[in-house]
């Protein structure tokens, strides 16, 4: 990605030079050879010429058509994550980065990826706006409470790279920076293996699901008072005002915050609102053992063998 | 030689209450001259401290908050008190019923109060930089401005609100008098492109101003009231403010650089003692600026969550924006073409409106460009982009303007070769300045950042260098230009050989500005037949 960014990049210092050059060394040429000569000399009384003008209209509009495109076909690229992703979940807030791992690994301001793989972060905030900025990618996207954003990225090389907050957050926003690491393969299962005693971030949600008792109405079997959970993760939801929606985790966040808001056809808005009572981290576990319940083993990570103490330097 | 008239506007009442009481739009000016110089001064002193304190890594001149509170107020004080009144109020107020041959603006009482209602936004923004200054950006982005922030929002934002008014109210005035006050003979092809410029920069200003004035009221009411227009946690939406606040902002980009384009066009034609290349491109290329300008506001908002075809068209939108500018730029280079062209200050800085703008326009495409967009925003890139555009463009255009105006402001020459001295010192600390931000921010350095990564320190000091010389070279004008109020040689009513009717009447101008109501027979820039060619 990061070299199609800079091609483009290239491509318009190159457009930008020609222009930038034509315009200086004209209005040089112009001043040296047209210079007055005689103070009361004037200028020759030429107003106009359609052919320039026109020219001169069309020509750059061809340009920008061109840069719109290319433009267009990275951004593209950029909001669509292949089919078959490491997804890690982030939390932003007033100063630091929370990382959460789908096998329950968590970070601050730190986050180990594998090279060569692709990875789709899903980040929100806890107060303010915040933007995940990985310049070295050439990616970023604001981190937005009440709603989630994306970007996926494939680091071709380990290394570590600067992880900024680029929209303004506060007073500390310019500590608000941090690195990825990017680790070979080998070395990222090492790294892997060394945290996260308390099992996967699914499992942490489904001892959630139990504890706020989420589990005595959407029971495996349909019989419960809410739909049944199982398999609807990416699948459209049919509402009850004729809408289908997809059940994507933005859909799953609204329907545990404000469950009325788009209620499932054939079922009654009796779910209490969890606005206020869930953090924005216990949603996330929520909403990874929702999509456990769609696909058993869908997380090519393997499993952790066995949870050792946590590693030095790592707050919880 | 040059006599100085016996009666003008500046010698009618000496009194302070002849100033602060004035209905005469010449004398208006100055008052917002004044007042703009203070804010500029002061909006400069909060750049500079940064600048110094950018000069290191850690940033160990000021503490955080201050560093917040320095580019939010030199933010707030630029854009609302000095870009968008400069060209307009000063140099508008001054030559609009100049240039059709009226005695004054249609409502020069109105036109006082103008001046006054900037007065009071002012002192309120003044209030929040005294009392602990404000910390959310000149961009005031929900939900920390409404939530979150704990400094003096609420002035500040009450400050924006006030002088809002006074531009609508001054737009107001520059609609109705062009409409109606133009000397017989003088239509609307015949007019100066100044004022097409200002014509265009007034119904934005008409159109647009309200939407920030509501919605930085509606900052207000949350903070106050809690009413959650931003708060997710109660169903609002913190993205709503941003489009919002760009629906003005982006249009007030245009605000502020069509008028210094309307002084260009004077400036080229002035100086090259011949018409403006293609005049009615020129004038349309403005109007079709004030249109495109309210629909672009998107590309603000290519990261921050926007729909990828919203994102699309407003992309497009933007690349289209780009041409009528691209237009002007090739209009004013062909206008040399042939010209007896005479390198005076106002042409310097004219010539020096013409590369920077040209560099931030084309930067400008960098950013209309998504992909890259995602990468650039919200870094120094912006910055760099932005400066050049505004300071680059208005204030080029406008100390241009002022020089080119001056002895007729003044009826006084100020010292040609140091007034020539100042303009390339502006020119090079500018982009000493900033150029070097253009490359830290493709680097990655974010924005707004007050301690930064060591490996982009060299470019940070070439930065800070450039502002020190670019702030000395400010400083310049403001001595000799007051200097030659006094001392300055007399300049005579046309001392360039321009044609205009402000270059009709004396210097400095009688109160009732014509003595008899001038009569158009022609179109503008017309160079009499030439006696004497150059040789080319």
């Amino acid at each position: 990605m990061a070299g199609r960014v800079d091609a483009l990049y290239f491509f318009l210092l190159a457009v930008s030079g020609f222009f930038g050059l034509l315009i200086a060394g004209l209005v040089v040429y112009f001043a040296i050879k047209y210079r007055r000569r005689h103070p009361n000399a004037v200028g020759a009384q030429v107003a106009g010429g359609m052919m320039l003008e026109i020219g001169w209209t069309v020509l750059p509009f061809l340009i920008t058509l061109i840069i719109f495109f290319w433009g267009a076909n990275i951004y593209f690229a950029m909001s669509r994550p292949p089919d078959e992703t490491l997804n890690i979940y982030v939390v932003g807030k007033q100063w630091m980065w929370k990382i959460q791992h789908t096998d329950g690994t968590r970070e601050i301001n730190e986050l180990h990826v594998p090279v060569g793989r692709a990875v789709r972060l899903i980040m929100t905030s806890e107060d303010v706006l915040h933007d995940f900025s990985i310049p070295a990618f050439r990616v970023k996207a604001d981190v937005i409470p009440g709603r989630y954003t994306q970007i996926w990225f494939e680091a071709t090389k380990p290394g570590r790279y600067h992880l900024f907050c680029a929209e303004y957050c506060g007073t500390r926003h310019s500590g608000m920076t941090g690195q990825i690491v990017v680790m070979d393969a080998a070395d990222y299962q090492t790294w892997l293996s060394g945290g996260a005693p308390e099992g996967s971030l699914a499992s942490a949600g489904e001892k959630l699901f139990a504890e706020l008792a989420c589990n005595t109405c959407h029971r495996p079997d349909s019989r419960g008072r809410g739909p049944v959970l199982a398999g609807i993760f990416g699948r459209p939801v049919q509402l009850q005002n004729g809408e289908a929606v997809p059940a994507d985790e933005q859909y799953l966040r609204e329907s545990i915050l404000q469950p009325s808001a788009k209620v499932t056809a054939g079922y009654q808005p009796v779910m209490p609102a969890f606005q206020g009572i869930v953090t924005e981290e216990q949603l996330l576990a929520l909403i990874e053992y929702v999509k456990s319940l769609s696909t058993p083993q869908q997380q090519a990570l393997p499993a952790r063998p066995d949870p050792t103490a946590p590693r030095p330097g790592e707050t919880r | 030689m040059n006599v100085f008239p016996a009666h003008h506007y500046l010698n009618d009442g000496y009194g302070i209450k002849s100033w602060l009481l004035t209905r005469d739009h010449k004398r208006i000016a100055l008052l917002y001259l004044a007042a703009i110089t203070f804010f500029f001064f002061i909006g400069g002193a909060f750049a500079v401290v940064m600048r110094i304190d950018l000069a290191t890594p850690a940033g160990d001149l000021v503490s955080d908050d201050t560093y917040n509170e320095l580019f939010t107020m030199h933010g707030i004080v630029m854009v609302f008190f000095f870009l968008i009144p400069a060209i307009p109020a000063v140099l508008g107020n001054f030559l609009v019923p100049l240039m059709i041959g009226a005695k004054d603006l249609a409502f020069p009482k109105l036109n006082l109060l103008s001046w006054y209602i900037y007065i009071v936004g002012g002192f309120f923004t003044l209030h929040a930089i005294v009392t602990g200054g404000v910390d959310t950006g000149w961009t005031m982005y929900a939900p920390l401005s409404t939530q979150f922030s704990t400094t003096r929002v609420i002035p500040a934002a009450l400050g924006i609100f006030i002088t809002g008014f006074s531009s609508i109210l001054t737009a107001l005035n520059f609609i109705v008098t062009i409409h109606r006050m133009r000397a017989p003979g003088l239509s609307w092809f015949r007019l100066p492109l100044f004022l097409w410029a200002t014509y265009a920069t007034s119904v934005i200003t008409v159109l647009g101003t309200p939407v920030i004035a509501v919605t930085v009221l509606l900052v207000a009411a949350e903070r106050v009231f809690h009413f959650g227009f931003f708060n997710p946690a109660i169903g609002g939406d913190p993205v709503l403010f941003q489009h919002l606040f760009w629906f003005y902002s982006h249009p007030a980009v245009y605000i502020m650089v069509l008028p210094a384009m309307g002084v260009i066009s004077e400036l080229v034609a002035a100086f090259c003692r011949k018409p403006v290349f293609g005049y009615s491109f020129v004038a349309f290329a403005s109007l079709g600026i004030a249109v495109l300008g309210f629909l672009v506001w998107g590309h603000h908002l290519f990261v921050a969550g926007q729909s990828v075809y919203a994102s699309l068209i407003f992309s497009m939108l933007s690349f289209m924006v780009a041409i009528p500018s691209a237009v002007k730029v090739f209009n004013w280079t062909a206008t040399m073409y042939k010209g007896s062209i005479s390198w005076q200050t106002p042409l310097l800085y004219a010539g020096g409106f013409i590369g920077l703008f040209t560099i931030g326009g084309l930067t400008g495409l960098f950013l209309a460009a998504i992909g890259l967009d995602v990468h650039l925003t919200d870094t120094y890139f912006v910055v760099a982009h932005f400066h050049y555009i505004m300071v680059g463009g208005t204030i080029m255009g406008y100390l241009g303007g002022l020089h080119y105006w001056w002895p007729k402001i003044s009826g006084r020459l100020y010292p040609e070769g140091l007034a020539k001295v100042a303009a390339v010192i502006i020119f090079v600390g500018f982009n000493l300045t900033f150029f070097p931000q253009f490359i830290v921010g493709y680097l990655g350095m974010p924005r707004r950042y007050h301690a930064y990564p060591p490996e982009f320190q060299v470019l940070n000091v070439l930065s800070s260098a450039g502002a020190s010389i670019l702030g000395f070279g400010y400083l310049l004008p403001m001595v000799y230009l007051a200097w030659s109020l006094r001392y300055g040689k007399v300049a005579g009513s046309n001392p360039f050989g321009a044609t205009g009717l402000e270059w009709t009447t004396t210097s400095p101008p009688p109160t009732e500005n014509f003595a008899v109501t001038p009569i158009v027979t022609s179109g503008p820039y017309q160079y009499p037949s030439p006696g004497e060619k150059h040789v080319a």
